[in-house]
């Protein structure tokens, strides 16, 4: 059973079509991740389907409920976390929480318990009084989550939860999800962090440009791109020049270049890499370290669309 | 509905706390009416001729108390100078034509129900144009019936505000135990005493500020981001801007009554009929609305909005005669002025005041109406796909 399905979504601004024919589905129990970099369309897609962005077109249903934006009837299912820190500052963590909760129809003791219970889990219950301006960064980022906890949704959609957060509370919060996938939420969670797609997402979705390029799950992903290795040579000198010379070589899928540094992407790097440091040397380019890395969902995403997730 | 209503306790619950509705709506136009209210009449009475006419038709204790002990005081003082009028009419024409600022009528029979504790009427008819004077003369009668409560006859002075007919006045004295009932009555239209004219001028100036906590959270909330959750909860978006809305109401209607209430005991300002202020309370809080909803509309920012806000809070107010009576400008002004819900505010209190009943703030009350209606309408239109975009 789907709690999520959308299809067919398109949104243009003016000239821009910032999001062009995506659709996809997550099932109870399932986390969903929408992986892309910036400008992607992430959190326009998601703002169609939490109803809060009028579509040009598509469809989205939660619950089996259609979500519009005049829809009110459905809403109640959808947690919905802004990628930007979206609460009072003014009013404390439990204000916040509780102004929401109300919004939402829960009844006042089972609203006073939720909101102890949230309090406790975004580890906030001790400052929860507290005007929220007052907070940290990190704090303040786990109100946010907290806040789409409140009502028990039955999808939670997470917009890049742990930019701009310290390690220790990322990984409480990456732990959080994980522990709602298990007890049968749906997730969607959208990301510029492969290893967080990776750790947390049954199923993702590659999207750039405002198109879903793939999608499915890591193993079906990594297959797309055969069973090609990433290297990375950390270099010395011109990497344009590198670039160059490794070019007769047609073994090599692709390589780009950054200032310091070279990704070529090839079949079987352990064979062909004293031939690429031979080339190096003989192009009179240092090579200053050698990384060789399996297929991930950065090296689908080079493969899929020609440049990285992050530059 | 029930979403408009939590949206509107939240906002209202933030406004307080952050005291700045509470400065603009009460504090600040409480502080300014009180000082416009000490300050007017003083400088008034020095650079002010005021033209008493009296008509004693009395011939009584009251009647001769006032004449000859009150009034010659006055005048020594070069306060004031006062004519003695045989008959009324004549009295009454010298009044209109202005030679005249104001005219204390003591009827006939006066002292005799005074002492027989049954009350009397004394009439002061002020002239039109002179609110100042009219004020004056008002004060000068009012402390003396005040010393003939205390010393002869235990009769109390009571203010008997908005009646034209001096026969109606006579009558609902004669049944009242209060003894003596000051009534006055302006010649043509009433305009409000100095004090009332500042207090109401004031209230209605800084709704419009006030007002504008509401209808500008709406941008305040795109700014911290809670927009896109309102929009994303299980909630109509009528009640988004409902809430919004009712938090404007809220605050301007509060604001009003409470400075109408403060006005009223600490400076004796005097509103006039509850029922009448009402309405014309509730009009003008909804064109203040409306008109505020124009300017947020078209803001891309809370500051822009504020900024906006208060140039149109001051030109209006201004243009409206909220800081001068209207009657002492120039007529253009008072023209231009209509185009203010100000003016048909301070309008529909004047002839309030002057008491031929509610049916006097139908027009101003409608005309603030279609204010409220004419800027929602273009609120909306400008706002269209644009004020609830996340
Ligand atoms: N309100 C808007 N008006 C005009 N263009 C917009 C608007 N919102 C988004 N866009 C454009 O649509 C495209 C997709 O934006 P979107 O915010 O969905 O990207 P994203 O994948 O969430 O990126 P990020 O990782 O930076 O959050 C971008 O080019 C953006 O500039
Ligand atoms: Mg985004």
């Amino acid at each position: 059973m789907n709690v999520l399905e959308c299809a067919g979504l398109v949104k243009a601004f003016d000239d821009l079509v910032a999001v062009d024919d995506v659709g996809f589905h997550i099932a109870a129990g399932e986390t969903y991740g929408l992986l892309g970099p910036n400008g992607a369309g992430k959190t326009t897609s998601i703002s169609m389907i939490a109803g809060i962005l009028e579509s040009d077109a598509g469809t989205v249903t939660v619950g089996g409920t259609e979500i519009t934006t005049h829809t009110t009837e459905g809403k109640a299912q959808i947690g919905y976390v802004p990628q930007d820190i979206a609460i009072y500052p003014d009013l404390s963590a439990r204000e916040n929480l509780r102004f929401f909760g109300k919004l939402y129809g829960l009844p006042k003791e089972q609203l006073d318990l939720r909101i102890d219970e949230v309090l406790e889990v975004i580890g906030l219950a001790d400052r929860s009084d507290d005007r929220t301006d007052e907070y940290s960064g990190g704090m303040k980022r786990r109100l946010n989550i907290g806040i789409g906890l409140l009502h028990e949704p039955s999808l939670l959609i997470l917009d890049e939860p742990t930019v701009g957060v310290d390690p220790q509370s990322r990984n409480a919060i990456l732990e959080g999800v994980e522990a709602l996938g298990h007890s049968g939420t749906a997730v969607l969670y959208t990301t510029h962090y492969m290893e967080e797609a990776e750790r947390l997402c049954d199923r993702v979705a590659i999207i750039d440009g405002g198109k879903i390029r793939a999608e499915g799950t890591r193993r079906e992903l990594v297959e797309l791109v055969g069973q090609r290795d990433t290297v990375n040579l950390g270099v010395v000198g011109s990497a344009p020049r590198l670039v160059e010379a490794l070019q007769p070589i047609s073994e090599i899928e692709s390589i780009s270049a950054a200032e310091a540094s070279v990704e070529i992407l090839v079949e079987g790097a352990s064979e062909l890499l004293p031939r690429i440091l031979d080339t190096a040397q003989q192009a009179n380019v240092g090579i200053s370290g050698v990384e060789v890395v399996e297929p991930n969902l950065e090296s689908v995403f080079l493969h899929l669309t020609g440049k990285a997730l992050r530059d | 509905m029930r979403a408009a209503f939590i949206i509107a306790a939240k906002d209202l619950s933030q406004r307080i706390r952050d005291r700045s509705a509470i400065l603009l709506g009460l504090v600040a136009p409480l502080g300014l009416a009180l000082i416009f209210g000490a300050i007017i009449p003083d400088t008034a009475g020095g650079s002010f001729d005021v033209f008493l006419g009296y008509v004693d038709e009395d011939r009584g204790q009251v009647s001769r108390g006032f004449i000859e002990e009150v009034l010659p005081d006055v005048v020594a003082e070069g306060l004031a100078t006062a004519t003695s009028y045989a008959d009324l009419d004549g009295a009454l024409a010298d009044v209109e034509a202005g030679t005249i600022h104001a005219l204390y009528v003591f009827p006939e029979g006066l002292s005799d129900g005074v002492m027989a504790g049954q009350g009397g009427t004394v009439r002061l008819v002020g002239n039109v144009d002179q609110s100042i004077s009219t004020q004056i003369a008002e004060a000068i009668l009012d402390g003396y019936l005040a010393e003939v409560d205390a010393i002869s006859i235990a009769v109390g002075a009571a203010v008997l505000n908005g009646a034209t007919d001096p026969e109606a006045i006579i009558a609902t004295a004669a049944g009242a135990p209060a003894a003596v009932v000051l009534a006055d009555t302006e010649a043509a239209s009433r305009e409000l005493d100095i004090v009332t004219f500042f207090s109401a001028g004031m209230a209605v100036f800084f709704l419009f500020f006030t007002v504008q906590f509401g209808v500008s959270s709406l941008l305040e909330e795109r700014f911290h981001g809670t927009l896109p959750r309102l929009l994303g909860a299980p909630i109509s978006r009528w009640s988004i801007l409902g809430g919004k809305a009712l938090t404007s109401f809220v605050l301007g209607i509060v604001s009003m009554i409470v400075l109408a209430v403060a006005t009223t005991l600490l400076i004796g300002a005097e509103w006039g009929d509850p029922a009448g202020v009402l309405i014309l309370m509730l009009a003008g809080v909804l064109s203040a609305l409306g008109i505020m909803a124009v300017v947020a509309v078209v803001s891309k920012t809370p500051e822009q909005a504020a900024n906006w806000q208060s140039i149109v809070a001051v030109v209006l107010g201004l243009l409206g005669g909220t800081f001068f009576p209207l009657s002492q400008g120039p007529a253009i002004l008072s023209l231009f002025s209509k185009l203010t819900p100000h003016a048909w505010f301070l309008q529909g209190l004047g002839d309030l005041s002057a008491g031929d009943g509610l049916a006097v703030v139908v027009t101003p009350a409608l005309a603030m109406l279609a204010f409220f209606v004419v800027t929602v309408a273009l609120a909306t239109l400008l706002g269209r796909g644009k004020v609830l975009a996340p």
